[in-house]
């Protein structure tokens, strides 16, 4: 459950941006850190959380190591398993299942050659489900790392993987070219730049 | 507020459920417990509420002025029943083989709430099971994940060790990591379960709980008197479960307590037995009795000594000194550890401010004692008031250091009497702490009496009391408290098995017996004392389990243990509270005072009694605070103690392996996997105390 990893602390660089973290809290209240404190351990370890990362969070706040496991295990966005460098999440949900999830996962299977939960043998990539991301205009979508892909379907996604494989950066947001989530036909409204009408 | 039509009136800051509980309306409930925080993620007591657009949970609900609650509508069961039918989607049907069945809230209430069959098609899931040590055995495919024992541990016991982990239907309460639970009262979780997830394991497949017999009873593993209840099949005990005393133990007892009773089948005296030709060998009675006269006749009443054990109960402790005295012997001590208590007064050796009390006092001194390892349920009172705030705890000496973890906040002041007479004085920085506090209350445990200084430090730790407002006649407060580690002790001492004019205590008695000069010692159960120093003395041991006393003695009278006889205990607080025969005793043995009886009949100095009601008349007759059953009775304050030179010795903990602390848990196997399973893990986590 925990991998091999026995020991974990924060690089020169994480233990000043804990120190900010921890400065947002009052005194006593040092707790409330522990989810962005995860989150540093978590991006300083591969993208996840080992049984070392996670006792050093809750000896670094004084807590009950419990308590941050109980943390860790609840939010689908620490992972207590170690996962491939590209994390591949796709979201299954309604909206995206209505809009073709389906196809994007089929897709992500093929290329990968891998089922949700795993990770390819070169440990490039993990594949996952996900729940609800958030981002239900723009579906179907995926989020690969920090970065959401979204109007997806089997090409644009291949090609994403594809670009991934080769070591490029594929250029995260809507692939059908529409900005950010604004309507797909294009506005309709707040075309001009008239200043009554809000404007500027 | 209206409940079901009928208006009551009820405190403010109770809830919703408590209010239908004083209304006479019983709600169904698995998470909800009295003494745990709300969780309110069973579901199970939902009522209607008149303006509320939704059923409420009734656990969660604070009452209000006007509320109108109704419990018993078509509508409120259908809500239940619904509930009742999501609780079980994940539920497995295992009941027959489930040792929870029989007294399974889960399965209760699926009498009324549950239906017959179920609507769910796919397949249920499965839990891994979690090792959380010798004690507790987990099944958690059956955890309804009400979050009890995840409550209790962190919030009664103070080991957050336990958690729920995972979200939605992959939640699993465990510790994540595999690890045994460290707590000492973590059998309480086994109680607290409401379904058959957490079950015990030692008691395993062994009964089911329509077969047994319950006897009320008490507790004598540690000097709390715990109310418990003795459930037995047949001749055998099968375990041990908490009983209800606010004043004592609330609902919760000890591990030692529940589950050393497999002791009670082990390594018992079930015959008597003569020495003969340097072997012990079975006799009866009437040859055991017939040895004693032997040995006894012509005899000098002051070569004759007799010392009581941890686990001696009133009534014997006072025929056997009412024997003595017949006898012409002074020679008599209760106190095994050579503790320096003061028998004259009854304050100075009591916890005088009662372990309820514990939850009005504003600042505590624990001197000599660890009280998590001496008196586990004792302690949850301590942490309960603890975590209420304004209430700090110093600790002097009696734990391994500063590190010591007693699962809640203190301050570890030092390890000797040199603190103790700088807190005197008023020097010390704790001084102004206890001067400060309305309530101060002191412990003092008997790793700071049971040494050669201990009257002095008795001496000092009245001073402390006096000078830093622990006496408050005028409120009727005494922070004066004394923790005893035995069950016996304050019986013993409130009945004057104490040394006589001109007699001996327990280290004269083994340093006389050393040289000769007391030729016959009686040990009453006393098996912590050192049986070398007992030299050529004449040594008969009366009690029930072949411990180190009967190794060393040449006659063996065998006695009944606390399941089985109706015996008299007085607890810390000098409760005095009875015992009930819940098995008869094995073989031969008797019930312990009958033995001094029939054996002064022997000597030809017959005691004055044949019946039980005959001795306990006699205990009244010696001390008058016999009379008042479960109850304390105040003891007046005076003077006590020693001045004098202390040593600059620690104070130590007289209890190095709480599993192990009497002969009944040395023979018990349960204890023995608990004590492995500690010293295993003390040398890397320092959390046995």
């Amino acid at each position: 459950m925990t991998g091999g990893q026995e020991t974990f602390t924060f690089n020169a660089e994480n233990v000043e941006k804990a120190k900010d973290v921890l400065a947002k809290y009052p005194e006593g209240w040092q707790e409330s850190a522990v989810m962005p404190l995860l989150d540093l351990a978590q991006r300083q370890n591969q993208g996840w959380l080992p049984k070392a990362a996670m006792d050093f969070v809750a000896d670094m706040l004084g807590m009950p190591p419990i308590r941050v496991y109980e943390v860790a295990t609840f939010y689908t966005m620490y992972n207590t398993k170690p996962v491939g460098k590209h994390h591949v999440q796709v979201c299954t949900n309604l909206p995206c299942w209505l809009r073709g999830s389906d196809e994007i996962t089929g897709q992500c299977k093929k290329s990968l050659g891998i089922d949700f939960g795993m990770t390819t043998e070169d440990g490039m990539f993990t594949l996952s489900e996900a729940e609800c991301l958030g981002a239900c205009v723009n579906a179907p979508m995926i989020q690969i790392g920090d970065d959401y892909f979204e109007d997806l379907d089997a090409s644009s996604t291949k090609s994403i993987l594809d670009e991934l494989k080769n070591g490029a950066s594929p250029k995260p947001g809507s692939r059908t070219g529409r900005h950010t989530c604004e309507p797909a036909g294009g506005l309709t409204s707040l075309t001009g730049k008239d200043k009554d009408a809000g404007g500027k | 507020m209206t409940i079901d039509g009928v208006e009551i009136e009820v405190e403010a800051g109770l809830t919703v459920l408590q209010a239908c509980e004083l209304a006479g309306k019983e709600i169904p409930r698995f998470c909800f417990h009295e003494r745990l925080s709300i969780a309110g993620n069973c579901r199970m007591c939902l009522v209607h509420m008149e303006r509320a657009p939704k059923p409420i949970a009734s656990c969660a609900m604070p009452v209000a002025e006007g509320m109108v609650i109704k419990t018993d509508t078509d509508e409120v069961r259908k809500m239940r029943r619904g509930v009742m039918e999501f609780l079980l989607i994940n539920h497995p049907l295992d009941c027959p083989i489930c040792d929870q069945g029989g007294e399974c809230d889960l399965q209760d209430q699926a009498m009324g709430y549950g239906t017959d069959r179920g609507r769910f098609q796919d397949n249920k899931r499965a839990v891994k099971d979690k090792e959380l040590g010798p004690l507790i055995k987990t099944i958690m495919t059956r955890c309804i994940h009400c979050t009890r024992c995840i409550r209790f541990a962190t919030e009664i016991a103070g080991v957050e060790e336990l958690g729920a982990t995972g979200r939605g239907e992959n939640m699993e309460v465990g510790t994540y990591v595999e690890k045994a639970l460290t707590s000492e009262l973590s059998g309480n979780m086994i109680d607290l379960c409401p379904v058959g997830a957490l079950t015990s394991k030692p008691y395993a497949y062994t009964a089911r709980s329509w077969e047994l017999k319950n006897t009320e009873s008490i507790d004598v593993l540690d000097a709390l008197g715990c109310n418990i209840r003795v459930d037995t099949r047949g001749p055998e005990v099968m375990r041990v479960l908490p009983r209800l005393n606010e004043d004592v133990n609330e609902e919760w007892i000890s591990d030692k307590t529940r589950f050393a009773c497999d002791g009670l089948k082990r390594q018992r005296l079930d015959k008597p037995f003569v020495r003969r030709n340097g072997k012990l060998e079975a006799a009866t009675w009437d040859e055991a009795f017939a040895a004693i006269a032997e040995q006894l006749k012509g005899k000098d009443g002051k070569s004759i000594a007799a010392i009581a054990g941890d686990l001696a109960d009133c009534e014997s402790m006072t025929a056997l000194k009412d024997l003595m005295a017949k006898l012409g012997s002074p020679h008599t001590d209760c106190r095994q550890d050579g503790a320096k208590l003061d028998p004259s007064l009854r304050a100075g050796y009591l916890f005088n401010t009662t372990i309820a009390g514990i939850e009005a006092a504003d600042a505590c001194l624990l001197i000599g004692t660890n009280p998590r390892l001496e008196a586990p349920v004792l302690n949850a009172r301590l942490r309960k008031r603890s975590v209420q705030g304004g209430f700090p705890v110093a600790v002097v000496g009696g734990v391994t250091g500063a590190d010591v973890d007693l699962t809640y906040t203190t301050q570890y002041l030092g390890d000797g009497a040199e603190v103790l007479k700088s807190i005197a004085a008023g020097r010390h920085d704790f001084a102004k702490v206890l001067k400060a506090a309305n309530r101060p209350m002191l412990i003092l445990g008997q790793g700071a009496l049971a040494r050669e200084d201990g009257d002095v430090i008795l001496g000092l730790a009245r001073q402390i009391a006096e000078n830093r407002g622990m006496i408050d006649g005028k409120n009727g407060w005494n922070g004066f408290n004394v923790l005893h580690t035995a069950a016996a002790r304050v019986g013993g001492l409130d009945l004057g098995f104490v040394p006589g004019k001109g007699g001996l205590d327990t280290l004269g008695i083994l340093g006389a017996a050393q040289n000769g000069k007391i030729g016959t010692v009686f040990l009453l159960g006393a098996d912590e004392i050192d049986t070398d120093r007992l030299g050529d003395a004449f040594v008969i041991y009366q009690g029930h389990h072949g411990d180190r006393g009967a190794h060393r003695a040449d006659v063996v009278l065998p006695g009944a243990a606390y399941t089985e006889k109706n015996a008299t205990f007085v607890n810390t607080e000098g409760r005095v509270q009875q015992t009930s025969l819940a098995t008869f005793p094995p073989g031969d043995a008797r019930e312990d005072w009958t033995i001094i009886r029939a054996l002064s009949g022997v000597l030809g100095t017959a005691l004055p009694y044949d019946t039980l009601k005959a001795v306990r008349g006699r205990l009244v007759e010696v001390n008058a605070a016999f009379m008042n059953l479960g109850e304390v009775t105040p003891a007046p304050w005076g003077a006590f103690g020693k001045d004098g030179e202390t040593s600059a010795a620690p104070f130590r903990c007289p209890i190095d392996n709480f599993y192990m602390t009497d002969p009944i848990s040395r023979a018990s196997l349960t204890m023995a996997q608990c004590a492995d399973m500690r010293v295993g893990e003390t040398g890397k986590t320092g959390t046995d105390g």
